[in-house]
């Protein structure tokens, strides 16, 4: 049971995108459209403060619940895989409104037919796997 | 206690976010989303047709727990938080989308034109959302990360390839809604 945290944590992440509306397809329009400030202050004030909250990481003066230093991870330099890759998940993520968290927060909701896009993006990573010998990085 | 159950804006939410990255940090894992759909499609019998798939996902058993929260998330705030609605977007948005054939329609997160059970029934409904689903499970998995694992993680660690993920995130976007929408809906 020592996993029921992350049950807790996905419930609280499921809850604050909800109510902040960052599942909202009509909030990623209008994002992409430069008509509001909300979703550049919520990812903004996000990115903010989590700075803070790795450079105590990295500082180490927070420990993690076993009081060992928190590592993170250093990106490989890919500029290809990113940069393609992140074009082509935007290009998915304007038109269903929908990135993958917000998928499954979505079904709690009931927005039942977001299945259909779970299932394209089961096959999309599928697809990827299948390729990614032969995709440059 | 009201407060709560008004929509909440982005300087709460967005630093309510952090404490979610700390969490995961704290508990021992990364933060990020996009992994757990190559973990689904190890748990769906993927493994069989790529090596790629061949990991054990019990080591990344925690991750169900967490999606199954996100789920009960969202349906703790349809139920019980959500009392007073979803704020409603910028008049000039809902003007943009009127051109496209989006009826606005208040107190919903996504709209009927591409989520209702006609539009899923029709050809053209059902292709745009398994279409969209491709592009979003295989660029998030080329990319190596979505919003949470690039956009948040990656840039507040100071990573430039996160950062290009990002320029890349809004340059697919941004394609998307100023080229692309003009030609599937009208």
């Amino acid at each position: 049971m020592k996993y029921v945290r992350f049950l807790l944590i996905g419930i609280l992440f499921g809850i604050i995108l909800s109510k902040s509306e960052a599942i909202s397809w009509y909030r990623i329009y209008e994002m992409f459209k430069f008509q509001s400030f909300h979703m550049y202050g919520i990812i903004g004030s996000a990115v903010f403060f989590s700075m803070i909250f790795t450079f105590l990481f990295k500082r180490g003066f927070i420990k993690n619940y076993k009081g060992k230093p928190i590592k993170l991870k250093t990106r490989k330099k890919e500029y290809i895989r990113t940069l393609v890759g992140g074009t082509i998940f935007g290009l998915g993520w304007a038109l269903a409104g929908s990135c993958p968290a917000p998928i499954f927060i979505l079904i709690g909701n009931g927005v039942f037919s977001i299945l259909i896009l779970l299932f394209g993006a089961l096959i999309g990573a599928f697809l990827y796997g299948l390729l990614s010998k032969k995709l440059p990085h | 206690m009201d407060i709560l159950l008004q929509p909440w804006p982005w300087y709460v939410s967005g630093p309510l976010i952090s404490v979610i990255l700390f969490l995961f940090f704290y508990y021992g894992k990364h933060f990020g989303v996009s992994s757990n759909l190559e973990t689904l499609c190890t748990i769906a019998g993927a493994d069989k047709f790529s090596d790629y798939f061949k990991k054990n996902w019990r080591k990344r058993d925690w991750a169900l727990f967490f999606l199954t929260g996100l789920i009960i998330g969202g349906f703790i705030s349809n139920t019980f938080l959500t009392p007073y609605g979803i704020d409603t977007i910028n008049p000039k948005t809902i003007e943009d989308l009127q051109a496209l054939g989006f009826e606005y329609q208040k107190n919903t997160y996504v709209p009927e034109e591409l989520f209702s059970l006609d539009t899923i029934l029709s050809v053209k409904g059902f292709l745009l959302l398994i279409v969209a689903g491709i592009l979003i499970g295989f660029g998030t998995r080329y990319a190596d990360g979505c919003t949470s694992g690039h956009a948040i993680t990656g840039l507040s660690n100071l990573q430039l390839p996160s950062l290009v993920a990002v320029i890349g995130f809004f340059i697919g976007g941004l394609i998307m809604i100023w080229l692309i929408f003009p030609l599937l809906f009208s």
